[in-house]
């Protein structure tokens, strides 16, 4: 379980998280929703410690991760397992040795258990015999689910997807919000997804927090989020046209 | 000027993290090998090609210049010596150097900067300067003083070479120039000068890579700042080291 207490970031002058206290539970989808630029990647990276908070503190498991030091730090975080917007994969390796990096850093394993394990997540991903390619010459969603290998490869407790959808077409992006489902519940993980497609929302959301001026407007679960009266809330939420159409349908979930 | 200060607080900390011992000896000496190839083998063509031409040029120059009638015929080869191994091989070549090993390194880490590849290093646990950083400098230490020997060598050739061609002097003059009055410590300084100008190659470039924000644009402007900022390090250090080695 990871618990964001007090949270303010500042960047200069600027105020980008304003006292944001919230929390997310283990063997949950957790997402953090909001419009752009309301401060979602900014916590989710406060979170992993890739930015410094101003103020505050973040628990894993009651233990509070900014006051760490570096090397405590990079313990936790060989907890966690990130999908980045842009998948992020090194692109001078393949698909396998992007896979293998962290076993190869950080375990004894052998070159076969590597191996054992890499083609496990593969076919977890539905990416079986694809080791050899290089990140350049796999589709957006194939480097997506190839992210999503890397990220599990060492069964973390903790999942931050960040925009997971973000460039894919509507079915390679459900296939995506199923994969993280799937993996919650398999791995008992913490999972933290960054979105603002409102059908992963629909879709995967357990837990949700809506960001919005960089505060923690609103938390609830999927069905509380369709019934609520929030203005801020609604603009979002319907904001696309065919949202408004199915408005009537969705209150009735 | 508070920018400046700021900078070299942010470069020393970042030679802090730099080095500390690596996370996994196995990848530190597989990263390595990789830079020995990038880094220093891949650079044996310009190296090559400079120097000759380098020498050719300093010979030929030497033997136009030598108008008294005073001076041995020999000086052209111990001007050609003494040129290259004190300044030539070991500065200009780290300055062409500074240009290709220093746009390099400095793109590499920039682009894996803006990619978010670094930011998935450190996630994963791993201490993103020591994994990049510290191979880099390590592969430049190590093969600089290699390259600046190759480069003396082939300057020397090509220095006869163009006298050969030229008819300004014979081989055995030439030959009796080259080792007249030498001195080993001669050739310390220069692999001593290598050795800086390859930690200040690529620390600084991998400086300005790791710490670009932004796009393309401004992996671009990085790159431009390495080369520009690594190449005025290496004329400081140049006058410090002379100071230090040859008028103490």
């Amino acid at each position: 379980m990871i618990e964001v207490k007090g949270v303010s970031k500042q960047f200069g002058e600027h105020l980008v998280l304003d006292n944001v206290s919230t929390s997310f539970e283990k063997g949950k989808v957790n997402l953090i929703i909001g419009s752009s630029g309301q401060g979602k990647s900014v916590l989710a990276k406060c979170i992993v410690g890739l930015h410094p908070v101003t103020s505050g503190q973040i628990l894993y498991n009651g233990t509070d991760f900014c006051t760490m030091d570096e090397n405590a730090m990079r313990e936790i975080r060989k907890q966690i397992g990130m999908l980045f917007q842009g998948a992020a994969l090194f692109d001078s390796m393949t698909v396998e040795d992007n896979i293998s990096f962290p076993l190869q850093m950080f375990t004894k394993m052998t070159l076969g258990e590597r191996k054992k394990q890499v083609d496990f997540c593969l076919e977890r991903v539905n990416l079986s015999g694809k080791n050899k390619l290089y990140p350049a010459e796999c589709s957006g969603g194939m480097q997506k689910r190839v992210a999503i290998a890397r990220a599990i490869v060492m069964n973390p407790n903790y999942l931050f997807c960040d925009e997971p959808n973000s460039g894919l077409d509507p079915k390679t992006s459900i296939l995506i919000d199923e994969l993280i489902k799937e993996i919650t519940y398999e791995f008992n993980t913490t999972t933290i997804v960054i979105t603002h497609d409102m059908n992963s929302v629909i879709e995967i959301g357990d837990n949700i927090t809506f960001m919005h001026q960089g505060k923690n407007w609103w938390s609830g679960t999927k069905e509380e989020i369709i019934k609520t009266t929030n203005p801020e809330i609604i603009d979002f939420v319907y904001a696309s046209k065919f949202m408004k159409q199915i408005k009537g349908k969705l209150t009735e979930i | 000027m508070l920018k400046i200060i700021s900078n070299i607080g942010r470069y020393s900390f970042m030679m802090w993290l730099v080095f500390s011992k690596p996370q996994k000896f196995k990848m530190f000496w597989r990263r390595f090998l990789e830079e020995i190839q990038l880094i220093g083998i891949e650079s044996f063509p310009i190296v090559m090609l400079m120097s000759v031409f380098m020498g050719g040029v300093i010979s030929l120059q030497t033997a136009a210049n030598m108008d008294l009638p005073y001076l041995p015929a020999y000086t052209i080869g111990y001007i050609t010596r003494s040129s290259t191994i004190l300044e030539f091989s070991p500065t200009i070549i780290s300055l062409i150097l500074a240009g290709k090993v220093g746009s390099n390194v400095s793109s590499e880490i920039g682009m894996m900067r803006v990619t978010e590849q670094i930011d998935a290093l450190e996630i994963m646990g791993v201490n993103s300067l020591n994994y990049l950083v510290l191979p880099k400098i390590t592969a430049a230490v190590v093969f600089f003083p290699l390259l600046v020997t190759f480069s003396i060598g082939l300057s020397l050739l090509g220095g006869w070479l163009a006298l050969l061609g030229s008819g300004l002097s014979s081989t055995d003059t030439y030959i009796f120039g080259l080792r007249s009055f030498f001195k080993v410590s001669d050739i310390t300084y220069a692999l001593s000068k290598s050795v800086v100008f390859a930690f200040l190659i690529v620390s600084i470039s991998s400086f300005y890579g790791y710490y670009t924000k932004g796009g393309a644009i401004d992996v671009g402007r990085s790159s431009t700042k390495a080369v520009v900022n690594s190449s005025v390090a290496i004329l400081i250090a140049n006058f410090f080291i002379t100071q230090m080695f040859l008028l103490k």
